[in-house]
């Protein structure tokens, strides 16, 4: 019998504000331990939260990127459970009014992955364990969240894979996030099942918690694909629990079942006030959205003609496609910029956080300086070419690299005095010409381009020095 | 009449007729004096008083005008945030807890030069009624050292009603501001919620609590809350007072003021208290004032509404004592679990645990519908109920306590018992108005009867200029002689 995989997503997403959720301490990553603290957001008895509005904010702007409907009136509740990294006990999230709800993302097989509800909570602090001891760091604690939490929608691990991507992708471009799985700041938990193909029936589920990279999720939920499968095939059961992912040994192991699942005794937080979102205020920062990815790539293909790889490529990181849309501008093909950037720029940045500050040598004013200088007939390609990967390596514009007697086409006079230079010098060349070797024009056209430092018109060239063979 | 202490103390300071150290120095030696007897401060600071006194004296020397609360001594309840004064909440939890940080309500008093001596005793977390749950013993009645002085704020009361600290901050989250100053002979107010920060008051049910003034006349009352009553940013319920200080109006004719009477207050309230306020309608129609009967019958559920909300805040509120990051910590445990277990299983008084158990109940699931949620409905009602009252008259006069202050013990024994004491307390905070208690009278034993006049919200001012016309002209209460007099 085949299987069919169902699965929902839970994600939990860093908010980038600069201060935390209910404090104005720094959510910087990182710092000595316990030095991101103050009273407030390691709990001191007697102090209070205060909801940080850039939160909510953020929160709302992801949920409009996300197609998500935002509730005019929403609440924080408390969700009370004990645990060492959570210093009131209880953790400040929201329980049945979120900030946004029934929203979409649309994958590029048509199928649209639905968005159940985000809402805002704090992140909790860390455990730490050292020589038999566990210690807690509470820079984290109090660092802002949303939880985006879909229906169980996937039915591929390549859905799920695309959908991580491609939230990642969202909420980076809208700047609530960096996302940047390794360092926690985007975390998924998987809720999986498998069910008989053509079956309507959900299966009995199972909780992958805590997942901080692609790769892992897609192994894992393959790994718990296998062992559901393999459970049903064997007359088993699968049994409803929450598991962690070992991916040393790429396999899933039980950290509690059913009956350990926590009573969180939600209930409306007497500390803070009812969130009311004005309409207009919703409008607002819909109107300040920037254009999202997706957008983006088909106006690259449609208006621009941009072939869709280099469309995708463009497009996956914000500040690129920022500076692709500076560099080009003003020119006059598309092409032109996006074939430099991911021609030669792209060379000089290798990692993932390198993609995303897209902090090259060459900015994006320089790279249009020198598209326009190509534009303009000034220079010619493999000059800009050559000129690019200076300015690479020297920070320099191309009008400081590009001497001023490079610059401009050859005069007739020139070209032609060097086209009779390269007949002269050639002699080889012209009687292979003569005799048949058609190609043999190429070595003097070189001799051309070489002495005009790339200046010359390398058809026009090659057109004059046939003239001259034929009429000696 | 019953004069304002504060405004005398302050023209003896500025008529230089005392020095703010001397004045100090009597509060300190009353306080090695009486406290062994009254057990009502728990911590003592002389030190910083006397700095504080000597910076006062100074500023007087030099000419400075200084202000009404300044150099005055004054105590705070030992659950109000103090920085690097220990801060205990009375409970072995707590017991060498200090905070690093100020209450927005210290924070306003130290700048303005007010003279800490030291912070007073109370029920475990504000839990109770008698004093009898604090960890360091019970707070004693000053006007008979047999009888309890209530609670929560019970040291608050017993220092000012024994004259050992000049004024004190309370909080109040079903009575615990009013019941002891009733207890005690003295004037207590609770504010409208948001009136005064919360920030800094270390919580027991956050929805109720409100922290407010404990005075020996109400016109001391309306100084310390037109002085504490401030918007404050780092509480998102804080609101501050609404309209012109309670002082300006304070003594105001109430002539045409409509006072309402709610016979469901006035059920099962001892003879002789149900007596004495009966006396005082009469004391308010003498002074030109209407009386307007009504009904009120949703009060039954206030009690069950209160003890089911402030147990399920509580038992959140409360979830951060676990030993790891301040207060006291068990000592032989075998894993992380098993030691909070054992430091909250031994931190804990009964009572605090009783509340904690009940709250977590209530919020179960399974069981949140049937308690929390109701609780939550019925509190709405409440709240409706009581608007419409104020549709047609201005204050509610209703007893503080069915009766007067328990004899030592007496608490103890049966807690549902004590918990029906709060009868005529929990409601204002179920409804976050303000109220204030004033004495009314004594029994045959001489202990003292109280009174109590619920405002709608944010009228402080009137019912404070209510509660001065009745002191002012019933001067039937003359504070019983204890500690050092001016």
């Amino acid at each position: 019998m085949k299987y069919e995989l169902v699965a929902g997503f839970e994600t939990h997403v860093e908010l980038a504000t600069n201060t935390k959720i209910f404090c104005s301490c720094t959510t910087e990553f990182g710092g000595e331990p316990n030095t991101h603290c103050c009273p407030i957001c390691i709990g001191l008895p007697g102090t209070l939260p205060k909801l940080n509005k850039k939160v909510v904010e953020y929160a709302i702007r992801a949920g409009l990127a996300t197609n998500c409907e935002i509730a005019e009136i929403s609440k924080m509740d408390r969700k009370n459970y004990c645990y060492p990294d959570l210093p009131k006990a209880y953790q400040i999230s929201q329980y049945d009014k979120p900030l946004c709800e029934h929203g979409y993302i649309q994958l590029s097989n048509g199928r649209k992955i639905r968005i159940l509800r985000i809402h805002i909570e704090e992140d909790a602090g860390k455990l730490v364990h050292r020589r038999g001891d566990t210690l807690v760091d509470y820079n984290r604690g109090g660092v802002p969240l949303i939880e985006i939490v879909t229906e169980p929608d996937f039915r591929s691990v390549d859905e799920a894979k695309e959908y991580v991507e491609k939230l990642q992708l969202i909420m980076r471009y809208i700047g609530v996030s960096d996302c940047r799985m390794q360092e926690g700041s985007m975390r998924c938990d998987v809720n999986i099942s498998v069910r008989p193909e053509g079956s309507e029936k959900l299966g009995t589920r199972t909780e992958i918690k805590n997942m901080n990279s692609i790769t892992f999720i897609a192994k894992a939920m393959e790994y718990e694909y296998g062992r559901q499968v393999d459970l049903i095939e064997s007359g088993e059961k699968v049994v409803q629990e929450t598991l962690r992912y070992d991916d040393v040994t790429n396999t899933t192991s039980s950290m509690r079942g059913k009956e350990d699942a926590n009573d969180y005794r939600y209930f409306r937080d007497p500390d803070l006030v009812t969130i009311n979102v004005p309409r207009e205020k919703v409008e607002q920062i819909k109107e300040e959205l920037p254009e999202l990815p997706e957008e983006k790539k088909n106006r690259y293909i449609d208006e621009l003609g941009l072939p869709e790889a280099d469309a995708s490529l463009l497009t996956k990181y914000r500040k690129i496609a920022e500076y692709y849309e500076k560099a080009s501008e003003g020119t006059k093909n598309p092409k032109t910029a996006a074939n430099f950037i991911i021609g030669q720029i792209f060379r000089s940045v290798e990692t993932e956080s390198e993609k995303e500050e897209f902090n090259v040598s060459v900015s994006a004013e320089n790279l249009n300086e020198l598209i326009i200088l190509l534009d303009s007939g000034k220079i010619r390609m493999n000059l800009a070419k050559s000129t690019l990967d200076k300015m690479l390596e020297t920070g320099k514009k191309a009008s400081e690299l590009i001497d001023e007697s490079d610059m401009g086409g050859l005069d007739e006079n020139t070209l032609l005095d060097l086209c009779k230079q390269a007949v002269e010098n050639n002699p080889k060349a012209v009687s292979d010409y003569l005799g048949g070797k058609e190609k043999a024009v190429k070595a003097m056209v070189g001799f051309v381009m070489k002495n005009s430092r790339g200046k010359a018109d390398a058809a026009l060239a090659e057109q004059k020095i046939i003239d001259m063979i034929k009429n000696t | 009449m019953n004069e304002s202490k504060i405004a005398q103390l302050h023209k003896g300071l500025v008529n230089k007729e005392f020095s703010c150290m001397e004045l100090t120095e009597k509060y300190i030696e009353a306080i090695n004096k009486d406290n062994e007897a009254l057990n009502a401060y728990v911590t003592v600071t002389p030190e910083t008083a006397v700095e504080t006194a000597r910076k006062v004296d100074e500023k007087i020397a030099g000419g400075k005008e200084i202000g009404l609360l300044e150099g005055i001594p004054m105590t705070l309840k030992d659950n109000i945030s103090t920085n690097g004064i220990r801060t205990t909440c009375c409970s072995k939890i707590l017991e060498d807890y200090t905070p690093i940080y100020d209450a927005t309500v210290w924070d306003i008093l130290k700048k303005q030069n007010a003279i800490l001596l030291g912070k007073t005793n109370m029920d475990e977390f504000a839990m109770g009624s008698s004093c009898e749950n604090s960890y360091f013993g019970g707070a004693k009645n000053p006007h008979d050292l047999g009888h309890v002085a209530g609670g929560s704020s019970c040291g608050v009361a017993s220092a000012v009603g024994g004259n050992i600290a000049v004024y004190g901050l309370g909080s109040d989250t079903g009575g615990s501001i009013r019941q002891p100053a009733s207890f005690c002979g003295i004037v207590g107010m609770k504010p409208t919620y948001g009136a005064v920060s919360r920030f800094g008051l270390i919580a027991y049910a956050s929805s109720l609590d409100q922290i407010g003034p404990i005075t020996t006349s109400v016109e001391d009352t309306a100084i310390v809350f037109d002085a504490i009553a401030q918007y404050d940013k780092m509480d998102s319920t804080s609101q501050g007072r609404k309209g012109a200080p309670v002082c300006d109006s304070l003594k105001n004719d109430i002539k045409g003021m409509k006072i309402g009477i709610a016979k469901e207050y006035f059920e099962g309230i001892r003879d002789d208290v149900r007596k004495s306020v009966e006396d005082a309608i009469k004391v308010y129609q003498t002074l030109g004032a209407e009386i307007v009967y009504f009904d009120l019958p949703s009060l039954k559920y206030a009690l069950p509404v209160y003890y089911i909300i402030a147990c399920a805040e509580a038992s959140s509120n409360l979830g951060r004592y676990d030993g790891i990051r301040y207060g006291y910590k068990a000592v032989d445990y075998k894993d992380v679990n098993d030691m909070v277990k054992k430091t909250r299983s031994t931190g804990f008084g009964e009572e605090v645990k009783r509340r904690i158990l009940l709250g977590t109940y209530v919020l179960s699931s399974g069981y949140y519908d049937a308690y929390y949620k109701k609780a939550q409905n019925l509190r709405g009602k409440i709240v409706q109920d009581f608007r419409n009252v104020f549709e047609s008259c201005d204050v509610i006069l209703a007893p503080t306590v069915p009766m007067t202050a328990f004899e030592n013990g007496h608490a103890v024994s049966d807690p549902v018992e004590t918990y029906q004491t709060d009868i005529c307390t929990v409601p204002v905070n179920i409804c976050g108005l303000p109220a204030v208690s004033v004495p009314c009278g004594f029994d045959s034993d001489g202990l003292p009867i109280g009174m109590q006049l619920i405002g709608n919200s944010f009228e402080e001012a009137r019912i404070l200029n209510a509660a001065w016309q009745y002191e002012n002209a019933a001067d039937k209460y003359k504070a019983a002689g204890f500690g050092v007099k001016y």
